[in-house]
């Protein structure tokens, strides 16, 4: 039985507005119907740009639907209509946008998802502030947090992800001839928004993920398959997501673990947890390592956990496969005596034994004095 | 009897030998200690850009004539549209790999360190978080140079004013500053502190 085909995806990344992700979009669907392809707009944002508007001409526009919310009349994509005529290609505009509350979908991500199950082709556009994992760092750099996030996974998902790049310079120059934002709130735009600095970052941020995005189709190389393999290369990936665990004690020696486990964490784009396994209350200068833990953690945008126990590999197993760990990070473990190497296996042995499917790594201290760095001591 | 007495006697002999052996090897082995927490504390605040190696270096002299731990302290700057609190990946990066450079030539003095990153919507209020947060003895901070980032006059009059203890301020040389390959990117980092928030 031949397998349904799924549409191609196609995602014009930007890293602003008026870089000319909707302007391209629209390009490159006239140049596909112009081909002979049926084509049509499902959803277009001009944000009443001129030019965007004049490249939208003669292309069939599927009127959008309006709802009510909470005395509002919102217009929305119409999913319905656009899969009941059932083009070649859809042009679906801003995939992270939320929908309505009372639609099919929450996201219209998710309503692009239905359209290409029904074997449409879909051409859609993002920012890059909106993807879930760049939040932080986009925050950071533009001090604007952005609601509206999606998954990183759906850039993923697309079959070609087009970076629309623009200097900042010709960015800001577009700006100020109108091109992006009507003449009154141009300069409002310029003073907090489009600054070089901020559009510099932005590109850098844009640039990077695209270069990771086509390092991952690299390796896994895209075997051209239908919807269900398809699931299952998604399914990889989800299983493949890593999250670490650092072992650490309420001392200063820690922070090298701490350090080392955070950039790990950045390089796999992992969550990290920091866990403390105590066996006696902590002492007032114990409290006051915790403390600055605490707000390290919080700074990192990791996680500080405190859990009692006396056997640390067992507590350690424990809140390992509670949380999904998929990397432990510890320091050098203490030397142990003879006898005591004879009773029991060492910290290492027993959580690698504890936990098969989790890798472990011990953080080695690379100051001159090799003396005990972010030490674990083990249960008495 | 006696001969089985004298195996016994061999056997006991031998186990304490080996025993005994086992032990020296395992001290033998055993790494030298890490510096021990000293007695008082020496606060050492930075920002992203203005890390003298000149400040540093007297922050680790103080430290070691006085048997004390160094604080090196960054200071991040969060934007007024977000909360405090948020996480700050970006100046994160930058401020662990100063921390390891700090550690790394606190160590080869045998200097404990205890490092901190510190938020606040400016270097000042960081700085007062900081001064919450921390018992110290001294401070020790480099004077911004001109065209670099660093304390002004005005910081410095402030920390007279609000910070106890020692305050040690030394002027940068120029050229001294400490750099990473990743600084050059996050020196352009842009940080609003009066921006309004835009939409898309």
């Amino acid at each position: 039985m031949p397998m349904e085909r799924r549409g191609r995806y196609k995602i014009f990344l930007g890293m602003a507005a008026g870089v000319g992700k909707t302007y391209r979009m629209l390009q490159e669907g006239q140049a596909e119907a112009e081909a002979g392809r049926d084509v049509v707009t499902g959803y277009l944002e001009p944000h009443d740009r001129l030019e965007t508007i004049a490249q939208a001409e003669g292309l069939e526009l599927i009127p959008r639907r309006r709802v009510r919310y909470r005395g509002t009349e919102l217009e929305e994509m119409d999913l319905p209509a656009v899969l009941r005529r059932a083009p070649e290609l859809c042009l679906i505009d801003e995939l992270a946008h939320t929908n309505a509350p009372g639609l099919e979908h929450a996201k219209r991500f998710e309503d692009i998802e239905a359209v290409l199950e029904a074997g449409i082709d879909v051409f859609s556009t993002v920012n890059v502030q909106h993807l879930e994992s760049l939040n932080d760092q986009v925050a950071e750099v533009t001090g604007t947090r952005v609601r509206e996030t999606v998954p990183d996974a759906v850039l993923g998902t697309a079959d070609e992800v087009v970076l629309l790049d623009l200097t900042p310079e010709s960015l800001i120059e577009r700006l100020i001839a109108g091109k992006i934002y009507p003449q009154d709130r141009v300069q409002a735009a310029l003073n907090n928004f489009f600054t070089i600095e901020n559009l510099a970052a932005l590109r850098e941020v844009s640039l990077r993920q695209v270069a990771e995005e086509v390092e991952h189709k690299r390796v896994v190389t895209e075997p051209q398959l239908g919807g269900r393999e398809r699931l299952l290369e998604a399914a990889a990936a989800q299983a493949i997501h890593d999250r670490l665990l650092a072992l650490v004690t309420p001392t200063p020696k820690s922070q090298r673990v701490v350090r080392r486990a955070w950039r790990s964490a950045q390089r796999l784009g992992g969550e990290l947890d920091l866990l403390w396994v105590s066996n006696h209350e902590p002492s007032t200068e114990e409290r006051e390592q915790l403390e600055a833990l605490r707000r390290l953690a919080s700074v990192l945008g990791a996680h500080l956990l405190i859990e009692h126990g006396d056997d640390i590999a067992a507590t350690a197993a424990r809140v390992a496969e509670d949380r999904g760990t998929t990397y432990i990070l510890m320091g050098r473990p203490k030397p142990r005596s003879a006898l005591r190497r004879l009773l029991q296996p060492a910290l290492p042995f027993r959580l690698l034994s504890l936990l098969p499917g989790v890798d472990l790594r011990i953080v080695a201290d690379r100051t001159r004095l090799a003396a005990g760095a972010g030490e674990i001591k083990e249960e008495p | 009897m006696t001969a089985l007495l004298i195996v016994l006697v061999v056997l006991l002999a031998t186990a304490l030998v080996a025993l005994a052996a086992t032990h020296l090897q395992y001290r033998r082995r055993r790494p030298k200690r890490a510096p021990a927490a000293g007695a008082g504390r020496i606060l050492f605040p930075f920002m992203a850009g203005a890390l003298s190696q000149r400040a540093l270096d007297a922050a680790l002299r103080l430290a070691r004539a006085e048997d004390a731990t160094l604080v090196p302290v960054f200071l991040a700057r969060v934007s007024l549209h977000l909360p405090i609190d948020t996480p700050l990946p970006r100046q994160s990066g930058l401020a662990l790999s100063l921390q390891e450079v700090i550690e790394q030539r606190a160590s080869t003095w045998g200097i404990p360190v205890d490092a901190r990153i510190e938020r606040g919507r400016t270097y000042r209020h960081a700085l007062r978080q900081t001064f919450e947060h921390e018992t110290y003895d001294r401070i020790v901070l480099a004077a911004g140079a001109r065209g670099n980032d660093g304390f002004d006059a005005g910081d410095v009059a402030w920390l007279l004013d609000n910070a106890a203890g020692e305050i040690v301020v030394l002027r940068p040389a120029s050229g001294t500053t400490i750099g990473l390959p990743v600084l050059r990117s996050l020196q352009a980092l842009p940080l609003p502190l009066e921006r309004e928030p835009v939409s898309y």
